[in-house]
């Protein structure tokens, strides 16, 4: 390790009910929930029909006819969160050398959307099985590898340094950011946009967690829909949206005085080589990539103020966590606050590793841990303190944030004040 | 619809359509007590056979847990349960 | 310092050979594996040429409860895995589990089946949709199931940058394996020869549209016009050359150098960022120009990107400095695949001795370039430049050398 260390500098968020990190922010701190009936498409088929939906617009955003022609929906959410995102850090990247400013961005199911309805066309609604190329969209093949998202922000800012789409599943928005951390502190670049994107409302993504009951059917309830830790809890909530970070090596983000949000100081991510759904009660491979995180960290398990859960609010996830934590924490897990923001903003898949990491770093930015929202009956096997409805003041300067994903993935990542005395 | 039995061959047959089967089980077997983790059918397995069921048997098996359902004789007794109240339904 | 990390087994699934041997003899012999389309009648499209893998039956290889839940590129990918395991004399299950991770790379997931379900949600209904589509057709489903098949529980990870994302993924596995883990499996299998993929390619605007498989795909050439596009790649063993050594591994292998760069927006009036990704990749290796014995070229048959690649190599090396070839020709472009194959080849060609060549191939006069056509060339190769480019403007390079 070459003792580089990385710092956030600016953060942008577009999540439902919460367009730009302020928003974003307000939502989480008032404990207000973004949840609805789906409105995207008529959903009336299908079992579940709830939706964290974002209410957007991207020519009020900035992107031109042309753009939002061929850009999938996921695609449009990230660049709007990465201008977002340098306009907040203040820097200028047209200063630097462009081949040391890199762009990971994390995507669980890409263009899901916009092939979901390019498919539609070509197909004659599923009539052909030749589907018919003369109806395709001349921007199709940009949804068919979706590395052009990674390509559509490095174009936005002008980075030409190391860049990709990193697909995770649903760690992918922390596996994104921990991937960036690794490429500045192997000295390959200074900077780098990190974050992810996705906007999967759409039928086939619907139908395919429909068929392994996953999301919830709680349709009478839309706002009340994800209980994350609740003993009522039936499935998750999909949603969708984007954050965005510039991390910057430390020593130069403080040379440029810049505002450091945080210190991304430990990062890991197992598997749990177990099943591509499901997961073991035991948590024990979380509870190894929290341990790898925290020792890259050079913290210890008590000095963490506050656990981000992953908290999906599926019956198997949120047990699977609880015990990760106490495995990995011991006794301090019941003394500190614990909470998912998915029961306000969904879960939308590889995006929500990032926008959890943004809540995070708000967290500290303010001293307030958000809450998890609709927890009412705890479940007695989830008996964690999950800073139930409403938002806390809480001095936070140290957040262990997790992710759980299909594929078996367990992430962790630890994010600290940079000025921190280390062990 | 409504005279139609749900039989442990139209199980088996679901069964590896949907899943395949665990090398070394003989689903032909008489397996009716045999837990499906024992015959190798784990969580998604179900799911996805519990879904050709649901389309090809018109029934909807929303309400029904399948983790508490182990055997495939409690499986082929659940789906007719829901044949038959349909049947009076109509 | 850094660890040296080391290639110590090799599987293959390539349209001109299914497993390392096959692959390797027909790419001496000049075989191609570029035909006409079978897994779909491709009459009505205006390409219809394409570089599939012959003869893999997944039956044959893979338990029947994998079947229903797997894509043809999980397939292969798992296969592909097994064999390489096999060939590095690596049993997984004799390991901790946490000191393996995986890292792939995907290009577009497994295509065809997402195709099969969204054909099922819009002619019958969503729920005909299979429970399995929640992971099947997604970029991370290789990674995962390799996992799971073999137990590997380190870290791991999915790269997707088209094409160039197949050296991304060994670069990273290399990164995991320098920050203590003991073994990644890593390298790419694409497959996405169906209607709907087709579809997707073809509006890409590069592929060929030739029907003479011999005439089809043509880097370099004056007639050069698209690619013929494949499936398959191959999946590496990497570890660290110190555990590899005391195991008494056979080392096929170092990857010593690599470097990424993306592309300027076009009309920044910026140039071309591949140049840069080849001297990073070797400033990395500590190694100069004139110590590579032969370039694999991304080798993109589109003029404009033919003539990038090339002023880029001859910026580096000279004109005529080095040879290049692109044995490629005989695969047609694997996207995610292309790259690991490319590594394997090279690795092939360090053990051998052999450059394989670039097939039915003549270089156009405004290329500079020892382009290595018609018959392999026999030269002494310790070091190699592995180049990919990804739609968009993905350039990765990697240097691979002999070890010790």
């Amino acid at each position: 390790m070459t003792g580089r260390r990385v710092a956030i500098t600016g953060i942008g968020v577009l999540a439902p009910g919460g367009i730009g990190a302020k928003n974003f922010w307000n939502l989480l701190s008032e404990g207000r929930t973004s949840t609805r009936g789906i409105t995207f498409f008529d959903p009336s088929s299908f079992r579940s029909r709830v939706a964290a939906e974002i209410d957007f617009d991207p020519e009020e955003h900035g992107l031109s006819p042309q753009e939002i022609r061929r850009m999938d929906r996921a695609a449009q959410l990230a660049v709007v969160a990465t201008r977002e995102a340098v306009a907040d850090s203040g820097i200028v990247l047209a200063e630097l050398d462009p081949y040391r400013t890199g762009v990971t961005i994390g995507s669980a199911v890409g263009a899901t959307t916009g092939l979901d309805q390019e498919y539609r066309v070509v197909s004659d609604g599923g009539r052909l099985d030749l589907v018919d190329h003369r109806y395709a969209v001349p921007h199709l093949y940009n949804h068919f590898v979706p590395s052009s998202f990674a390509a559509e922000v490095a174009w936005a800012v002008g980075a030409e340094g190391p860049s990709t789409v990193v697909s995770t599943g649903c760690t992918s928005g922390l596996d994104s950011v921990g991937h960036a951390v690794d490429i500045i502190r192997e000295g390959t670049a200074d900077v780098m946009i990190a974050g992810s994107s996705d906007a999967p409302i759409s039928p086939i993504t619907v139908a395919c967690f429909d068929a392994i009951k996953a999301t919830t059917s709680r349709n009478d309830d839309p706002e009340h829909a994800s209980r994350p830790f609740d003993g009522t809890r039936n499935g998750f909530v999909l949603g969708e949206g984007s954050a965005v970070f510039v991390l910057e090596e430390l020593e130069s983000a403080k040379r440029r005085g810049a505002h450091i949000y945080a210190e991304i100081a430990g990062y890991a991510s197992r598997c749990n080589a177990f099943h591509m759904t499901g997961l073991r009660p035991d948590g024990a491979e979380m509870a190894e990539a929290i341990g790898v995180a925290l020792d890259e960290a050079r913290m210890s398990p008590d000095s963490i103020d506050y656990i981000n859960a992953h908290g999906s609010g599926t019956k198997q996830n949120d047990r699977h966590e609880t015990a990760a934590f106490k495995r990995s924490l011991g006794d301090h897990a019941y003394r500190t606050p614990v909470s998912s923001i998915k029961s306000m903003v969904g879960h939308s898949l590889g995006a929500i590793g990032s926008i959890e990491i943004a809540a995070s770093a708000l967290a500290m930015e303010n001293h307030v841990v958000p809450p998890t929202a609709n927890l009412h009956t705890p479940d007695p096997e989830c008996d964690l303190d999950y800073v139930p409805i409403t938002a806390r003041e809480w001095h936070t300067d140290t957040v262990l944030t997790v992710g759980s994903g299909f594929g078996g993935f367990q992430s962790a990542m630890v994010l600290a004040r940079p000025d921190r005395s280390i062990a | 619809m409504s005279d139609r039995t749900f039989t442990l061959d139209d199980l088996r047959r679901i069964l590896l359509e949907s899943a395949g089967a665990e090398e070394g089980v003989d689903l032909y077997a008489d397996i009716s007590d045999t837990g499906f983790e024992e015959l190798g059918y784990e969580s998604l397995a179900l799911l996805e056979a519990g879904g050709r069921i649901e389309r090809e048997f018109g029934v909807s098996l929303d309400d029904v847990n399948l983790s508490d359902i182990t055997t495939p004789r409690a499986l082929v007794e659940a789906v007719n349960e829901l044949l038959s109240v349909d049947t009076a339904a109509a | 310092m850094t660890t040296p990390v080391v290639v110590t087994g090799l599987g293959i699934a390539a349209p001109n050979g299914l497993g390392t041997k096959d692959f390797w003899a027909a790419t001496l012999r000049g075989e191609s594996g570029i035909g006409p389309v079978t897994r779909f009648v491709p009459d009505q499209y205006p390409a219809r040429l394409a570089g599939e893998v012959p003869g893999f039956v997944a039956e044959d290889h893979l338990p029947g409860r994998l079947l229903p839940q797997t894509d043809r590129m999980t397939r292969l990918a798992l296969v592909a895995t097994d064999w390489a395991l096999e060939d590095a004399k690596v049993r997984p299950q004799e390991l901790n589990a946490y000191d393996m991770g995986v890292v792939t790379a995907s290009s577009s997931g497994g295509f065809e089946f997402g195709q099969n379900e969204l054909q099922k949600l819009w002619s019958k209904g969503g729920q005909y949709v299979s429970a399995y589509q929640s992971f099947a057709w997604f970029y991370a489903v290789n990674t995962g199931q390799i996992s799971i098949r073999n137990g590997m529980k380190g870290p791991s990870g999915v790269v997707v940058s088209d094409q160039a994302g197949g050296l991304d993924a060994l670069a990273q596995a290399r990164r995991q394996i320098r920050k203590g883990t003991r073994l990644i499996v890593s390298g790419a299998i694409d497959a996405s020869i169906c209607p709907w993929g087709w579809v997707a390619q073809l509006a890409g605007e590069r592929l060929s549209q030739e029907d003479d498989p011999e005439r089809a795909y043509l880097p370099f050439d004056p007639h050069a016009a698209g690619h013929v596009p494949g499936e398959g790649g191959a999946i590496l063993i990497m570890e660290d050359l110190a555990t590899a050594r005391a195991r008494g591994a056979r080392i096929y292998g170092e990857i010593a150098g690599y470097g990424a760069t993306f592309d300027p927006k076009p009309g920044s009036g910026r140039g071309p960022g591949l140049r840069q990704a080849i001297r990073t990749a070797l400033d990395d290796a500590g190694t100069a120009p004139g110590d590579i014995d032969v370039v694999f070229a991304d080798a993109a048959a589109v003029p404009d990107l033919d003539r990038v690649e090339a002023e880029a190599v001859n910026e580096v090396f000279g004109a005529r400095a080095v040879p290049v070839t692109a044995p490629k020709t005989m695969t047609g472009r694997l996207y995610s695949g292309a790259a690991p194959l490319d590594v394997a080849a090279a690795l092939l060609a360090i053990q051998d001795g052999v450059i394989p060549p670039t097939t039915h191939v003549e270089l156009a006069p405004q290329y500079d370039l020892d382009l290595v056509t018609g018959a392999p060339r026999t030269a002494s190769v310790r070091s190699a430049l592995v180049i990919a480019r990804g739609y968009g403007g993905f350039n990765s390079a990697v240097v691979v050398r002999a070890a010790g």
